[in-house]
């Protein structure tokens, strides 16, 4: 059985390897043959971890060494991790599941899920840097709220992923310490700027992760990538711990390979925490008993959910092959009963300039504590102005310091009117054309990402062009709704073709698992549907 | 010590040119700065040389030439508020604990900390918006002040920026009579709340700062008065008041030498019948009322007689110090144009929504407000002198206020408190909360003097030890046996008995000198051990010592 939860099959035909022929896929499918018994949820590694440790099928101790050496083996290729575990401490956190579960006490619902987490949410026992040099080194004294939940349902964390400074970026070229590459095609991007936490759960380095998504920092690497990413609900997590790149806008988010795993990686870090005044008082319903088995589904099993697909987003300067993947999925959700029609947005194209105007603002201001006077690399200097100058200086890479020179100037006076306050005033507008949208569809869909993953150091110079990558995404981040990017096929490029991804939004708090109950299983759907596709 | 130390460095002259040595101990805390310390000194320098005049003869000249212009003074007041816990995180705040050990993530700004708005921040906030006659903003928000500096942990300070809690309000006061008396009303434009900074500590040579964040995140509220004020005594009685009425709230200690009530004063002058402002100075570092009122009066005395002396362009915008040792002001910095500090709303926190219900209910739970407290009194008769001296301290009003619910005389009630009460609480150094004497029980010694049980002379005497003591007025008159003796027939044989005792003195009485009526009632006072009532004693006195007995 330990084959349940190895590594899929797909990542020994990784390029890594150099064995790039010969292969099939079940790119989700994390494990066996079908039979009988394997229903949509039962896609979900989590639940197959757990099923293993309980059955004793497993040790956690057995299924971290495979893990571990799965990273071992492919960290040097990928770079995902800016910090991996002790592997003792992980061992040893392993050990104590084998022996609760030997002593028939009660293990959390993650126990023995090997987490990994981006580098942005601060973890009490390891360093925190944000993928700047500015807090390299940096331990914090705390855990994220999110990070604490995890620990304490009994998952492992096994290290911080790789990410754009600060989560600026759509590449993870933006960090200050290494170039994450693309587990599909080691030459191309895996996306930003939760690329790390993407790529891991892609090559199989950790079972899911979390990243942070301000403007589609996670939908984006889950498209690039291949998995899937879920941007909850602004405020259904905790940002507690996260650091902050654009307040109003930053969510932690989930990665797994099923939709089936982020759903119970989101069950598990959400919900209203004291700590941070934005998150919501909500009730987090259990996603995890919508799940159901696929075998039990009829023909049409989405009979009559609304599904609108956003005109704007297939339009001119979206990749063919991309535009075609997305038509056939928008086709398949037809034939599962889906009513499918095209909506349209019109204020969709202002979000880019809104996003950025706004991310800038917020960024000037959240990064003007790193000043190097309490934490983090100070520069020496006998005057406190040089001081502060220097260290931000040689603290911040130049993406970082473009967006607070843009946000300062935003912010400026004579200028605020004209930027930030205009720029709130097109959100308030996209919110609501969101909001119409939404009345009148159960979900909208749309492409992640313009184009699937490109070269690294295609757009390195090229800032407009990376930032007009973010045209997909940042529209949800400014109306603060839920969205779920899965993969749904592939284009030409790399050795084995390139996954692109297909965006599903919801309405707010809506996170694919509070749907009327009609449609309650959709949500496992989803995976069916994916693999069909393929 | 440590308030020791903080005083000290409020008075150290602040650098004009702030040049640093940081350099970080045991990870986080410390950081240092150097300063270049003779930057004050120099810039008093270089000012142009003044004309020479005689000390007493420059005053002179100077209360005259004042007298040709007009001061405009307004206020910006930081109040401190006495909250558990700090504005946005749950550290404790009291002063004088030792450097950074009142600090937490989120109020020493580490990465991906959050802040959580102190309900009672609120609370505070409206009943000061209530008490100075304010509109309240039932939708408010907090907005992001950007600045950089060491004491300033998240490089932006949670403020309140175009939409503050309450704004067009006003304060009554009267000024005390030694300064002319009469009744003033200031407008105050605005009142917000925002956080505080930390504190630097500077080593004594100059040579590097520490900064001590046991303050940052206390919340304060900051009151903004209209330009309203002409003098010293003015601003000062209006600072004052401030105080009276956090004080009466319970929101704050009003403390001003801890800090927790601090004022910035603008002052500008112009002459008389101009109507356009002149240039405003900015004066802190004023640590009590009384260098509020000396700062102001010095400033003005220093801009008139550049305005006379021709050289009103070298009264430019700037923020100066007030020197408590030298009595005067000095140039701290100078302001380069309009700072910039980009506000923008916290989008960390929710906007501040108030209903109106919430609005009423503190309103019906505010206390009787000084001002409301002084037409009071002033209404039952008592001169403006008593009215002031009790209603200045809320403690003491309540406690004249309980002994008049007692059923005391209310002139006498006000006359022991302001007199042998006031007395040995000055003397001994205590409030009046402090003193072990009832408001029930002054109000029935007061009224066992007025039906006379006994001699106001033994109530003197019996009030040091209900002060000291305790005790009931009836328990000591019993157990001292000091009823007054009221009966003539008693009286009247203790006279006999000491006229009996004093021939010689009797003798001399007859014969003219009446002034002996002086000893022999005392000689009786003395045998009846004080407990005779004066009036009689003295009326039969005089029909025994005229009458043929």
């Amino acid at each position: 059985m330990l084959s349940t939860i190895q590594p899929p099959r797909y990542l020994s035909r990784f390029p890594l390897r150099g064995r790039t022929k010969s292969r099939s896929f079940h790119i989700l499918s994390s494990a066996q043959p079908v039979t009988k018994t394997c229903f949509a949820a039962d896609k979900s590694q989590i639940l197959s971890i757990r099923d293993s440790l309980l059955n004793r099928h497993l040790s956690a101790v057995e299924l971290t060494h495979s893990y571990l050496d799965r990273l071992k083996q492919t960290e040097p290729h990928i770079n995902c991790f800016l910090h991996v575990s002790d592997p003792d401490k992980v061992l040893k956190q392993a050990q104590d599941i084998d022996d609760k579960i030997k002593r028939n006490e009660e293990v959390g619902p993650l126990a023995g899920v090997l987490v990994a987490i981006k580098d942005n949410i601060c973890t009490a026992d390891m360093p925190s840097t944000g993928g700047s040099y500015i807090l390299e080194g940096y331990r914090p004294p705390f855990d994220a709220t999110a990070v604490k939940r995890l620990k304490d349902l009994g998952a492992i964390v096994v290290g911080k992923t790789n990410l754009d400074e600060f989560g600026m970026g759509s590449t993870t070229e933006a960090s200050a310490f290494k170039v994450t590459a693309n587990p599909w095609d080691l030459s191309r991007v895996p996306g930003g700027s939760s690329g790390g936490s993407a790529a891991s759960v892609s090559a199989r380095q950790c079972v899911v992760s979390l990243g942070s998504d301000t403007g589609g920092s996670v939908r984006q690497p889950a498209s690039f990538c291949g998995v899937v990413g879920l941007k909850p609900t602004y405020g259904r997590v905790s940002r507690f711990g996260l650091m902050a790149y654009a307040s109003s806008l930053d969510v932690i988010g989930c990665f797994g390979s099923s939709v089936a795993d982020t759903g119970i990686l989101l069950h598990a870090i959400s919900g209203h925490d004291s700590l941070d005044a934005t998150s919501s008082k909500r009730e987090v319903p259990d996603f995890t008993s919508q799940f159901t088995y696929a075998s039990s589904l009829k023909s049409r099993p989405l009979e009559g959910l609304r599904v609108g697909l956003i005109r704007e987003t297939v339009d001119a300067g979206v990749d063919s092959g991309v535009k075609s993947a997305i038509e056939g999925a928008a086709a398949h959700l037809e034939q599962l009963g889906c009513v499918l029609k095209e909506v349209s947005l019109p204020s969709f194209s202002l979000g880019l300039p809104a996003y950025y105007i706004l991310a800038s603002s917020e960024s000037s201001s959240n990064l003007s504590r790193y000043d190097g006077v309490r934490y983090g690399n100070q520069a020496s200097s006998d005057e406190l102005n040089v001081l502060y100058e220097e260290s931000r200086a040689k603290g911040f890479g130049s993406e970082v310091k473009m967006r607070i020179l843009m946000g300062t100037y935003a912010l400026s006076a004579g200028y605020y009117d004209a930027y930030y306050k205009r720029a709130q005033q097109v959100r308030t507008i996209i919110r609501k054309s969101f909001k119409a949208a939404l009345d009148e569809n159960d979900i909208l869909i749309s492409p992640a990402a313009p184009s699937a993953a490109y070269k690294i150091g295609e757009k390195k110079n090229d800032p407009l062009a990376m930032y007009a990558g973010d045209i997909m995404t940042v529209n949800v981040n400014l109306a603060g709704l839920p969205a779920l990017v899965l993969p749904c096929g592939f284009v030409e490029g790399g050795a084995v073709g390139l996954p692109v991804g297909l965006q599903i939004i919801g309405a707010a708090f809506d996170e694919w698992c509070e749907l009327p109950a009609k449609f309650a299983k959709h949500k496992c759907l989803l995976n069916g549907f994916f693999e069909r596709n393929l | 010590m440590a308030s020791t130390l903080f005083r000290t460095i409020q008075i150290h002259p602040f650098f004009l040119y702030p040049t640093a040595l940081f350099s970080r101990r045991n990870g986080v805390l410390y950081c240092t700065m150097k300063s270049s310390q003779t930057q004050t000194a120099t810039q008093e320098k270089q000012q142009p040389p003044k004309v020479k005049v005689p000390q007493h003869a420059l005053k002179k000249t100077v209360d005259k030439i004042t007298r040709d212009y007009e001061a405009i003074i307004g206020i910006e007041t930081h109040v401190q508020l006495s909250t558990l816990t700090k504005a946005f995180c749950s550290c404790p705040y009291n002063y004088g604990s030792q450097p950074n050990t009142n600090i937490c993530p989120i109020c020493m700004g580490l990465p991906g900390a959050l802040p959580v708005l102190n309900s009672k921040v609120i609370e505070f906030a409206v009943k000061l918006g209530l008490a100075l006659n304010c509109k309240l903003s039932l939708n408010s928000k907090f907005d992001r002040k950007q600045y950089f500096y060491p004491d300033l942990p998240k490089g932006y300070q949670i403020s309140q920026f175009d939409i503050p809690i309450a704004t067009g309000g006003y304060v009554d006061l009267d000024l005390p009579l030694e300064f002319g008396g009469g009744h003033r009303k200031f407008g105050i434009t605005r009142v917000h709340m925002e956080e505080d900074a930390g504190k630097l500590l500077h080593s004594g040579n100059g040579d590097y700062s520490q900064v001590d964040l046991n303050r940052a995140g206390v919340p304060l509220l900051e009151i903004v008065s209209e330009p309203d004020m002409r003098t010293g005594i003015e601003a000062a009685e209006y600072a004052a008041e401030l105080q009276r009425v956090v004080r009466y709230l319970g929101i704050s200690n009003g403390n001003m030498q801890e800090g927790s009530l601090r004022c910035d004063v603008n002052v500008s002058i112009r002459p008389v019948g101009q109507s356009e402002f002149g240039t405003k100075v900015e004066i802190k570092n004023l640590n009590s009322f009384s260098s509020i009122n000396r700062a102001i009066d010095f400033e003005i005395s220093r801009q008139a007689l550049l305005h006379s002396q021709g050289q009103s362009d070298q009264i430019v915008q700037e923020t100066r110090l007030w020197e408590e040792g030298a009595q005067k002001t000095v140039t701290m910095r100078k302001k380069e144009g309009l700072s910039d500090y980009r506000y923008f709303p916290e989008p960390n926190l929710p906007e501040v929504i108030l209903t109106q219900e919430y609005v009423d209910s503190i309103s019906n739970s505010l206390p009787e407000l000084p001002e409301a407290k002084r037409r009071r009194y002033e209404k039952m008769g008592l001169s403006m002198q008593d009215v002031l001296f009790l209603a200045n301290d809320m403690n003491v009003a309540e406690y004249f206020d309980e002994t008049l619910s007692s059923g005391a005389d209310i002139k006498l009630a006000a006359n022991w408190i302001m007199g042998d009460i006031a007395a040995y609480m000055k003397n001994k150094k205590l409030s009046i909360n402090d003193i072990k004497l009832t408001p029930q029980e002054l109000a029935e010694l007061i009224a066992s003097i007025k039906s006379g049980t006994i001699s106001g002379k033994i109530g003197k005497e019996i009030l040091s030890e209900l002060l000291a003591k305790g005790g009931t007025v009836k328990g000591l008159i019993e157990e001292k046996d000091l009823i007054q003796i009221a009966d003539p027939v008693e009286i009247g044989k203790m006279i006999d008995k000491v006229i009996s005792e004093n021939p010689k003195q009797l003798e001399q009485y007859r014969s003219g000198k009446t002034k002996l009526q002086g000893f022999f009632a005392g000689q009786v006072m003395k045998l009846s051990k004080g407990k005779a009532n004066p009036g009689l004693l003295n009326k039969i006195l005089l029909e025994k010592l005229n009458g043929q007995s």
